[in-house]
C-alpha cells in the first residue's frame, strides 16, 4: 500500500510542477524566450502576497483572485518593454536579461523580506486529508493543486485553439513577420502571450507557497523541475507538459519510497535519461487545434 | 493626379551595405493593375515590401491620401493594403480555414467573407479543417491569396505568385484576377515572368539594380524595348 500512497502522492506533486512548467512551455513556445528567471517570478508572486494579504484576509486562496491578474499585467508590460527589445538583438540577449532578471528579483527579495523562509497560510485545509485506507492519504490541497493545473493548462490550450487571439498568438509562433503582414498587431499579441505566462507563474507561485515553504532563493530548483517537465513532455506541447510534471513526481516520491534521501535525485536522474533516449519529449508537438 | 490609391516617391531601401531600392516611384489608381518587372535581385520584392511596411524607407508612401509612410505593417492592412508574400507564408499549424480567418483580424468588412473565398476555389470548403503542410504548393497559394482577399483590401500586394507553381496552376490564378477587379480593387503585381505580367497589367514598370529602367503601358512597349530594360543593354544599344 506504500506504493500506491507513493503513486498518488507522485501524481499529485506532478500538479504542481505541470503548473510550473505550463508558463515556461508557453514562453518558449510562442516567443521563444527561455525564461530563466521563471522560478524566481513564481516566487516573486508568493511574496506579493506575503506582503498584501494581511490587508486583505488571513487565508492564502483569496491571493488567488489578485496575484495572477497583477502578474498578467506585469507579464504584459515586461514583453512590451524589456522582453521585446531584448528579441529584437537576439535570442542569447533575451536569455542574459531573464538571468539578469533572475539576480535582480533574488537579491531584490532578499532585501525586502530577508532570507527566512516563509509559507503561505490556507488555514486548516493544509492538514485536512481524504482517507480512502490506512496506508493512503490524499491532502486536499495537494488534489486541489492537482485539479487547478488541470484546470489551468485546459483553459489555456482552449484558449491557444478556440478563440482568436489564441489563432493569433499560433501565427505569431509559425511566422512572426507573416503575422505582421496579414494585419496582426504582433507586439500586443506577444503581450498577450507573456501576460498569461505570467499569470500562469504566478499561479504556480502561490501553490508552491501553500504547499511547502519557500524563500529568496527557492526559484533555481523551481526553474528546473519545470525546464525538466517541459523537456520531458516534449517543447511546446501543454499535456506533454502535464505528463512530464507527473513523471517528475512520480519519480520523486517513488524515489523517495526506496530510499527517502533519493526522491530529488531520482526526479533528475529519470529526467536525463529521458533526454539520453528520447531528446524530442515523451509528446513532442506544438498546439494544435 | 489626387486620386491615386498609392503614390510613392522616391523611395530608397538599403540592406546594410547595399543599396536595393534607389529612387524608385510609383502610382496605382483604382482599378488598375499595376506590375513590377525585373530580373532576380532586381528590388522587386523589397519595393512590395516595403510598401507592405516591412522595410523602412526614405522617400514617402501615401495611401488613398495619408501619409502611411512610417506605419507598421499591421496598420497599413487595417487601410486595405494587404501582401500575398512571396514563399505563401501559411501558418503551418493552423488549418486552411484558420489561415483564411487570421486575415480576417483587421476587422475590414465587406464582400469577402470566409464563405465568399471558399466559393472561389472548389475543394477549398470540404478541405478546411487540413493543416496546410498537407496541401500541395498551388493549393497552399491559392489559401494564400483567400487569407488576403478575406481582409477585403482595396490594394492587392502580389509577390511572385507564381513562383514554384505548375504553369497551368498560375494560368488558373491569373484568370482570377479579372473577378476582383469588379469590386474596383488595385492589384500591385511582382513577377518574374514577364510574358505572364504584362498579359495582365494595366501599367508595369522595369526595374533594374534597384532603379526604374522603363514604366508605361503594356501597348506602349515592344518586347524588344521591355527585354532591354529588362537587362540592362538599352543604353548601349541606343548609343549610336
Amino acid at each position: 500500500m506504500n506504493w500506491v500512497n507513493a503513486i498518488i502522492q507522485g501524481l499529485l506533486l506532478g500538479g504542481l510542477f505541470a503548473l510550473f512548467a505550463c508558463g515556461l512551455s508557453l514562453l518558449f513556445g510562442v516567443l521563444g524566450i527561455i525564461n530563466l528567471a521563471h522560478g524566481d517570478l513564481a516566487v516573486l508572486g508568493a511574496y506579493v502576497a506575503v506582503a498584501l494579504l494581511p490587508s486583505v484576509h488571513t487565508n492564502a486562496l483569496w491571493a488567488l483572485l489578485f496575484v495572477p491578474p497583477m502578474f498578467a499585467v506585469f507579464g504584459y508590460v515586461s514583453q512590451r518593454s524589456l522582453l521585446r527589445r531584448s528579441m529584437e538583438s537576439g535570442p542569447l540577449t533575451t536569455l542574459l536579461v531573464t538571468f539578469g532578471l533572475s539576480v535582480v528579483l533574488e537579491n531584490a527579495l532578499l532585501e525586502g523580506f530577508s532570507a527566512d523562509s516563509h509559507s503561505l497560510s490556507v488555514g486548516s485545509l493544509v492538514t485536512k486529508a481524504f482517507r480512502p485506507s490506512s496506508a493512503i492519504s490524499v491532502s486536499y490541497l495537494r488534489l486541489g493543486i492537482l485539479v487547478v493545473a488541470v484546470v489551468v493548462l485546459v483553459i489555456v490550450q482552449f484558449f491557444l485553439a478556440r478563440t482568436g487571439t489564441g489563432r493569433q498568438i499560433r501565427a505569431l509562433a509559425d511566422d512572426g513577420e507573416a503575422a505582421s503582414i496579414v494585419g496582426i498587431n504582433t507586439r500586443h499579441v506577444a503581450g498577450i502571450a507573456a501576460a498569461v505566462a505570467f499569470a500562469t507563474v504566478a499561479i504556480a507561485g502561490l501553490a508552491d507557497g501553500m504547499y511547502a515553504q519557500f524563500g529568496p532563493t527557492s526559484g533555481g530548483s523551481l526553474l528546473l523541475f519545470g525546464f525538466e517537465a517541459v523537456i520531458i513532455g516534449g517543447l511546446g506541447s501543454l499535456w506533454g507538459t502535464l505528463a512530464g510534471g507527473c513523471v517528475l513526481g512520480l519519480a520523486q516520491t517513488i524515489g523517495a519510497q526506496i530510499d527517502p534521501t533519493i526522491g530529488v535525485l531520482c526526479a533528475h536522474l529519470v529526467f536525463l535519461f529521458i533526454l539520453a533516449v528520447k531528446p524530442s519529449g515523451l509528446m513532442p508537438a506544438t498546439v494544435e487545434a | 493626379m489626387n486620386d491615386a490609391l498609392l503614390e510613392a516617391d522616391g523611395l530608397v531601401v538599403r540592406h546594410g551595405q547595399l543599396v536595393a531600392l534607389r529612387e524608385v516611384s510609383l502610382r496605382v489608381q483604382p482599378g488598375e493593375v499595376y506590375a513590377v518587372v525585373g530580373a532576380n535581385g532586381a528590388g522587386k520584392s523589397t519595393l512590395l515590401r516595403t510598401l507592405a511596411g516591412l522595410h523602412p524607407t526614405t522617400g514617402r508612401i501615401r495611401f488613398d491620401g495619408q501619409d502611411v509612410t512610417r506605419e507598421s505593417a499591421h496598420a497599413r492592412v487595417r487601410r486595405g493594403m494587404v501582401m500575398v508574400p512571396e514563399g505563401r507564408r501559411l501558418f503551418r499549424s493552423l488549418t486552411v480555414e484558420e489561415n483564411i480567418l487570421i486575415g480576417a483580424v483587421s476587422g475590414r468588412g465587406g464582400r469577402w467573407d470566409l464563405d465568399a473565398v471558399f466559393d472561389l476555389f472548389a475543394w477549398m470548403r470540404e478541405r478546411r479543417h487540413e493543416r496546410v503542410n498537407h496541401l500541395s504548393g498551388g493549393e497552399q497559394q491559392q489559401v494564400a491569396i483567400c487569407r488576403a482577399l478575406i481582409a477585403n483590401p482595396r490594394l492587392l500586394l502580389l509577390d511572385e505568385i507564381s513562383l514554384g507553381l505548375a504553369p497551368v496552376i498560375v494560368q488558373q490564378i491569373y484568370q482570377m484576377l479579372p473577378q476582383l477587379l469588379d469590386e474596383d480593387i488595385a492589384i500591385l503585381l511582382v513577377e518574374q515572368d514577364v510574358a505572364q505580367a504584362l498579359r495582365v497589367a494595366t501599367r508595369f514598370q522595369c526595374l533594374l539594380e534597384g532603379r526604374t529602367t522603363l514604366e508605361g503601358s503594356p501597348a506602349d512597349f515592344s518586347a524588344v524595348d521591355v527585354e532591354a530594360a529588362y537587362f540592362g543593354f538599352a543604353t548601349e544599344d541606343a548609343a549610336p
